[in-house]
């Protein structure tokens, strides 16, 4: 299948190791991406919580580009997945809100691109068992906790692709690529978003709990699907209490046998290899 | 004039606040009530009685992080989420300003810097926000160990189209 690709700017900076995987799992799976030409930012929380119409213009310049191909959009950030689909459904219920925006950006917006995450085109789209299929090297010993974050589910009115208080789908992934998956109560709490920089110790309390929990649950790891949610547990926890957190597609190139990931690792500040040398798995 | 109530209601344009019957739901969900001043259910209430100063220049309506686990579990539909976006606009519209400064400001330092280049330039976006902030040293050995993996660089590609982008910021300027 053929989708637009949407980065954004977490993916081309801090968070490039997310870009590359999923460009690798994706091609594996037969997913061809499109960048979206000339994107610009989403305007992230800073937008909405400071201009509500600044919030919805910035996603709606995107769409509106995106929409020039009949084809979904796929938006592997989290936040910006949010951002996209906020506006969506802002522009679709708010008619009078539609004809601001579209002077404001100067476009027509349809509502005609299907605006996606990777988890969902994966598990929906492509299929469980073509990605079991690929699996060359099951996680065996590798016991993540899966963390949605905020992002990715709430609203449930307005992401709606699994379930907002006890989600499943990337458990799944993560169950297909031989990983044990570690069931926990933390899935989707909050790990302090955008305020790392401006409220550093709140965060860094907020992170210290959800590592203490996924320990509890007895996890060796966390995987993610967002890079706010990545930057804040891997470079906030306090000393040395950090487990190793990955993108989910990190996880899947590496079952998948694909070259890459020991560069993607290199980039984290908590050092996976250890675990995953300890496991033979790298 | 309008009261308070009236104004919030008009601007969240959906659920009306005062359908909260304080079950504390929201509150009982909110990662950041620890750190909050007032709990996200008392500042519906506080919006009832009409306390507009204090709901404007309280830290609370700053902390929040937009999680939106208050909406997604509110039996009425509440959207505390959305109420906190108003009421921050409030208290910038209406210069009342940030009890949180470095919030604000980081916020600031963010929206500039795509303003700038249509996407943003993690670095530049840092040191802006530092020279606001004037918070300089924090998070140093971090950013120097980012540069080091070359997952921060000061060319970064832009938007091309920056007509359109500054046209949007212009459109939709705060008065
Ligand atoms: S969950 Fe809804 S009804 Fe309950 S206190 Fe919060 S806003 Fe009010
Ligand atoms: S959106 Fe804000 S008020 Fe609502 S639960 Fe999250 S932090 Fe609390």
């Amino acid at each position: 299948m053929k989708v637009s690709y949407y980065p954004g700017c977490s993916l081309h900076g801090t968070a490039k190791e997310y870009d590359q995987s999923v460009r690798s799992v994706s091609h594996a799976l037969g997913i061809e991406l499109e960048e979206i030409e000339d994107w610009s930012c989403c305007g992230a929380t800073s937008a909405h919580s400071t201009n509500f119409k600044l919030s919805i213009a910035l996603p709606a310049r995107n769409l509106i580009a995106a929409e020039k191909k009949a084809q979904d959009v796929m938006i592997p950030c989290a936040a910006c997945f949010n951002r996209f689909k906020t506006a969506e459904h802002h522009l679709s219920q708010d008619p009078e809100l539609k004809a601001e925006i579209e002077e404001i950006v100067g476009g027509r917006y349809q509502g005609s691109a299907a605006i996606r995450n990777p988890i969902d085109i994966i598990v929906r789209d492509i299929g469980l068992e073509a990605l079991a299929a690929k699996v060359v090297k099951r996680l065996a010993g590798l016991k993540p906790v899966s963390y949605y974050g905020c992002l990715l589910l709430r609203p449930p009115d307005v992401c709606r692709f699994d379930d907002a208080e006890n989600p499943v789908l990337l458990d799944r992934i993560l169950a297909v690529l031989g990983a044990e998956v570690r069931p926990w109560s933390f899935k989707t709490d909050c790990c302090g978003g955008s305020l790392t920089i401006s409220k550093t110790e709140i965060v860094v309390r907020m992170v210290d709990k959800l590592m203490e929990m996924a320990r509890e649950a007895g996890a060796n790891c966390l995987v993610t699907a967002c890079p706010v949610c990545m930057a804040n547990l891997d470079m906030r926890s306090s000393k040395d209490a950090g487990l190793p957190v990955f993108y989910f597609t990190e996880l899947a190139a590496l079952a998948m046998g694909q070259e890459g990931p020991e560069g993607w690792f290199r980039l984290h500040r908590t050092d996976p290899r250890p675990l995953l040398k300890g496991l033979q798995l790298l | 004039m309008k009261t308070f109530l009236e104004e919030v209601n008009e601007k969240i344009n959906g659920v009306p606040i005062q359908r909260c019957y304080h079950c504390r739901k929201c509150t009982a969900g909110c990662p950041m009530a620890f750190a909050m001043e007032h709990n996200p259910n008392r500042v519906v209430k506080m919006i009832q009685m009409e306390k507009r100063e204090e709901v404007l220049a309280s830290g609370t309506i700053w902390l929040c992080v937009s999680c939106e686990t208050c909406i997604t579990r509110c039996p009425n539909e509440v959207d505390i989420a959305r109420m906190m976006d108003v009421l921050r606009q409030m208290a910038i519209e209406t210069g009342v300003g940030a009890k949180e400064k470095n919030i604000l400001k980081f916020h600031e330092a963010f929206l500039a810097n795509i303003r700038m280049g249509g996407r943003i330039n993690e670095p530049t976006m840092m040191v802006h926000y530092k020279l606001k902030s004037g918070d300089l040293f924090s998070d140093m050995a971090m950013g120097i160990d980012m540069f080091r993996k070359g997952k921060l660089s000061l060319i970064s590609p832009r938007t091309r189209d920056m007509k359109s982008v500054r046209r949007i910021f212009e459109k939709t300027r705060q008065s």
